[in-house]
């Protein structure tokens, strides 16, 4: 299985196809809901002023994001108490809920990696073809065994938005996933939408 | 009169989050031996059992989203359902302590974590019932968000699948809940199908009836026919595990049928992944025992 390393050069995201499994190596940052809500309506679309930590958080999240990955990802986290975190479960959630920020998310970082589940959609699909980027399909569900993956908690910010939402910065190793829209203009859940819509409407005799 | 049970309420929430069913478990393997070797399809299932197995031997969560605790509490005549509620709330809080459940709890105003899986009088969920007898049954089971979110409610007729108010219509909507749902509810999924009700009791009854085991028949004949064909053309959709494409859709549709006002047709389809976290515990003499 092929070995990829965050960050990811743009000659290596162009090479990566859809249906290319992968083990991911290096630092990437948990980031869902409340963190790209966050993200763009105060750093891309300006439409609330940054308060409290945000800038200084901005400023260290810049270089992690730079070429890198946000991994979808809401952890049970040990060790809240004694801030000697460990992740005991870490599996994807929905990334299709972020579908409206993703791409935006994407071009102001350089973001070249997504990782989660269930796939996004056109716009993220398009933002993976210029920034370049892909989409890391991780196992859902499969939450202690990717927990292994994940190497060393190396901090975490935003924890005010609860231990599910915040950005846990992670170093993982050898983190499967498959490749399921490329920077080619590919997108496995788009075929698979409509192949399965095409029997859908078999079924019930719909287009007849 | 009513016993303190909290050591065995966490000791449920403990096998709930952890240890997987084994019929759940049993359909898994089955899957996984109908997946073209080197698929995509089959490579996800067996990361599923890899972590099923892992999950069990270090006590972790099988998913990091460890839902939404919902407790069905069957009690005999007499038991305290005041006291039966504090106890379940600290066992729900001692597990989040021990990382058995995640913080999951949030307020849906200022967006808060309440950090210990506790807020207000829906989280957790606690149904209860008196029944006859002196033994005391709770069910349990954790729903992810990723699968609830795309559970689907029909009002029949709908028009679009051309679907009227009878069994065939309600086989189109659950089709087109499925195909809806792709992979997004971490497919192979297993369906909860309530007929009927009203918007709430559908829903209801829609995870009620997930408590069924996955190899049982439905006592209803058309209902277990309906049960089965329905499975076999969700799995006919090809989406396949996690949305990869494969024969693996479904694990197996269960489904409820409730009285309706005249008016309403509700086909209320509940989405439960394949993380099909469902335990029971019965406490009877002082002896508790759990399946």
């Amino acid at each position: 299985m092929r070995q990829i390393t965050i960050p990811i050069s743009d000659e290596v995201i162009r090479s990566l196809k859809v249906g290319d499994p992968v083990l991911l190596n290096g630092v990437m940052v948990t980031g869902r809901d409340a963190v790209h809500k966050w993200l763009v309506e105060t750093f891309i679309y300006k439409t609330r002023p940054p308060q409290g930590d945000d800038l200084e958080v901005y400023e260290a999240i810049k270089p992690l994001l730079n070429g890198g990955g946000i991994y979808h990802c809401g952890p049970v986290v040990a060790g809240l108490d004694t801030k000697d975190y460990r992740f005991v479960a870490a599996g994807p959630t929905t990334s299709s809920r972020e579908e409206p920020y993703q791409g935006d998310v994407m071009r102001h970082f350089n973001l070249k990696g997504v990782i989660g589940k269930g796939g996004m959609g056109a716009k993220t699909l398009q933002a993976c073809q210029e920034v370049p980027g892909v989409y890391f399909h991780a196992i859902g569900g499969a939450a202690s065994w990717i927990a292994q993956s994940v190497q060393r908690v190396l901090g975490v910010y935003k924890l005010d938005f609860g231990v599910p939402e915040a950005m846990w910065v992670i170093e993982v190793k050898d983190f499967p996933a498959v490749v399921t829209m490329d920077a080619h203009g590919q997108s496995q859940h788009a075929v698979i939408e409509e192949r399965s819509r095409q029997v859908l409407e078999q079924l019930i005799g719909l287009g007849r | 009169m009513t016993p303190d049970l909290t050591p065995q309420f966490l000791e449920l929430i403990r096998l709930a989050a952890t240890d997987l069913p084994p019929d759940v478990e049993a359909a898994l393997r089955q899957a996984v031996e109908q997946e073209e070797p080197g698929s995509a399809a089959r490579g996800a299932l067996e990361t599923i059992l890899k972590n099923v197995e892992l999950s069990r031997a270090n006590q972790t969560p099988i998913c990091q989203d460890t839902g939404t605790p919902i407790f069905y509490v069957y009690h005999p005549e007499g038991w305290s359902t005041r006291k039966l509620r504090q106890q379940i709330e600290e066992a729900v809080v001692q597990a989040t302590q021990k990382s058995y459940l995640r913080p999951n709890s949030v307020d849906s105003l200022s967006g808060k974590n309440s950090g210990n899986n506790l807020g207000g009088n829906y989280f957790p969920t606690i149904h209860f019932e008196e029944v006859e007898g002196d033994a005391l049954t709770v069910d349990l089971m954790l729903k992810g968000g990723g699968c609830e979110n795309v559970g689907a409610q029909y009002s029949l007729p709908y028009n679009t699948l051309k679907a009227g108010r009878d069994l065939e219509g309600v086989r189109r909507v659950v089709l087109d809940a499925v195909h809806q749902a792709q992979g997004q509810g971490c497919a192979p999924g297993i369906l909860g199908v309530a007929i009927g009700g009203d918007r709430g009791s559908g829903y209801y009854a829609s995870k009620e009836v997930l408590f069924r085991r996955l190899d049982d028949e439905n006592e209803n004949p058309e209902l277990a026919h309906l049960e089965k064909r329905l499975t076999e053309e969700a799995n006919q959709l090809g989406i396949g595990p996690m949305g990869f494409g494969g024969k693996t859709t479904v694990l197996g549709t269960k489904i409820t049928a409730l009285n309706r006002l005249p008016a309403s047709y509700f086909v209320t389809v509940s989405y439960m992944c394949w993380a099909y976290r469902r335990r029971r515990m019965v406490w009877q003499d002082g002896n508790v025992s759990f399946e």
